[in-house]
């Protein structure tokens, strides 16, 4: 195509703690495209590109998002955590430990942006319900394990912590 | 051909005098869509997400009314205490999306992309809401029945900005329900939200996705007026309850598509009505009657 879209975009992000600067970007590439093919942060994954599915979930502000959604460009001044953010000391976290032990993962393709929501679920609302389990992964598409370990997994990780775990 | 950050709703329209053919961003749920799908080649953006204003909302006692910045996320409008005076809102912001999608998409959004599907579109018309429009040199209050003007069409002029959405606060039921193929991630097959606004006695139905734009059913609304007292707690039985929605059902112009048939639409958009019409009988008195 012609340079139409060749904005030569130039602008900084902080992404788990550490500010990158971003240069050649083209004008509206998503926060997605950005941390997977630019900043290189495979982790977050990419599915529909339209927000359906979940696997792209990242903390932007503390607010659980789908990065595709997000205009790279317009997270400017924002702090974003991805799952490679989650953990601080290179070990897998306590959620990412109870998927392991529950069985949540087969492809595993959808975990990244579980191991997200959850987090967020579970800073947020430290003993939630089924049903606000249920919800808080509801934009999370999984095609191997019908959910059933997922919501396993949660709880598990929930009872740990709610045990001072 | 850049993206301009703005910090300020007077930056923003600074930026939208100065660049007429920029698109506005706000949660980003319509337009990166567009955009990841290369339907759009996008030129200019103009991001709003930082515009702590358009965040705000805030009830006015005194006019009874709440006004709400067009970017104040579907995640806040679903919780109290916002979702305590606006009931069917928080109802309709409840069906939107995901939680990612909720914590990005805003009535702004909803507003600016006028889908006839916009889940919070019924509310807005069956509570006669007034959207605010600013431009770098004037700006304008417009009914909603008068800023949606077909598919995807609005009142906006492109140097407009939607800043706020002001709806009253009412006594009486409110609800919203929606048709789709399942319970989250769902686009709207049909839609209704209901108000009976009790102290003025009328009740009025708005239903989604099964025409142009968003419609009230003005003649049931009249229908009914004239065949039930609807000041207070009205009560009312199953048979005019039934009626009602095979009158709501006769003024969509709902379409086939990959969603569904208009056949189905017209038939969802009456049993709709028609509960609702029940959920609202009786209401604030005891619960046993509903269903």
């Amino acid at each position: 195509m012609s340079g139409e879209n060749a904005g030569n975009e130039f602008f900084r992000l902080t992404v788990n703690g550490i500010d990158h600067d971003v240069r050649d970007a083209w004008v509206g590439e998503s926060l997605l495209y950005v941390l997977r093919e630019r900043l290189g942060l495979p982790g977050t994954k990419g599915a529909c590109e339209q927000g359906e599915c979940g696997s792209c979930t990242v903390l932007m502000d503390g607010e659980a998002v789908c990065a595709c959604l997000v205009m790279a460009a317009s997270a400017v001044d924002s702090e974003i955590v991805t799952v490679e953010g989650l953990s601080t000391d290179g070990e897998p976290t306590d959620v990412q430990n109870t998927f392991v032990a529950a069985g949540g993962v087969q492809c595993g393709f959808c975990t990244p942006g579980l191991i997200v929501a959850v987090h967020h679920l579970l800073d947020r609302t430290p003993n939630p319900t089924d049903l606000e389990i249920r919800e808080a992964i509801s934009g999370n598409i999984c095609r191997c394990t019908g959910y059933g370990r997922i919501f396993e997994a949660v709880r598990l990780a929930r009872d740990a912590r709610l045990a001072g775990g | 051909m850049t993206v301009i950050n703005a910090r300020s709703v007077d930056e923003a329209l600074t930026a939208l005098r100065d660049h007429p053919r920029a698109r506005l961003l706000q949660g980003g749920t319509d337009l990166m869509v567009e955009v990841n799908l290369q339907r759009t080649s996008v030129q200019d953006v103009i991001a709003l997400r930082q515009v702590s204003e358009l965040r705000r909302w805030h009830v006015d006692e005194q006019s009874r009314a709440v006004r709400i910045g067009a970017g104040v996320p579907y995640a806040e409008l679903e919780r109290n205490p916002l979702a305590l005076h606006l009931p069917a809102l928080a109802q309709a912001a409840r069906t939107v999306g995901s939680p990612q999608i909720r914590a990005a998409g805003s009535l702004g959004g909803n507003l600016g992309t006028c889908s006839p599907a916009g889940d919070g579109l019924p509310v807005l018309s069956a509570m006669d809401a007034v959207v605010h429009l600013r431009s770098a040199t004037d700006s304008r209050d417009v009914s909603i029945h008068d800023f949606m003007l077909g598919v995807k069409r609005s009142a906006r002029r492109p140097d407009e900005l939607i800043v706020a959405v002001t709806l009253p606060l009412l006594d009486g039921f409110q609800g919203y329900a929606k048709v789709g193929t399942r319970n989250a991630m769902v686009i709207s097959v049909a839609s209704a939200c209901l108000i009976h606004d009790a102290s003025e006695g009328s009740i009025r139905l708005a239903y989604g996705a099964v025409a142009p734009t968003v419609v009230r059913a003005r003649n049931a609304e009249r229908w009914l007026a004239a065949n039930a007292p609807l000041r207070g707690r009205p009560v009312f039985d199953r048979a005019l309850a039934s009626e009602f929605g095979r009158r709501a059902a006769e003024e969509c112009a709902p379409i086939d598509d990959h969603r569904s048939t208009a056949r189905y639409r017209r038939h969802a958009v009456a049993v709709l009505a028609e509960r609702l019409l029940l959920q609202a009988s009786g209401y604030g008195a005891s619960r046993e009657h509903t269903t």
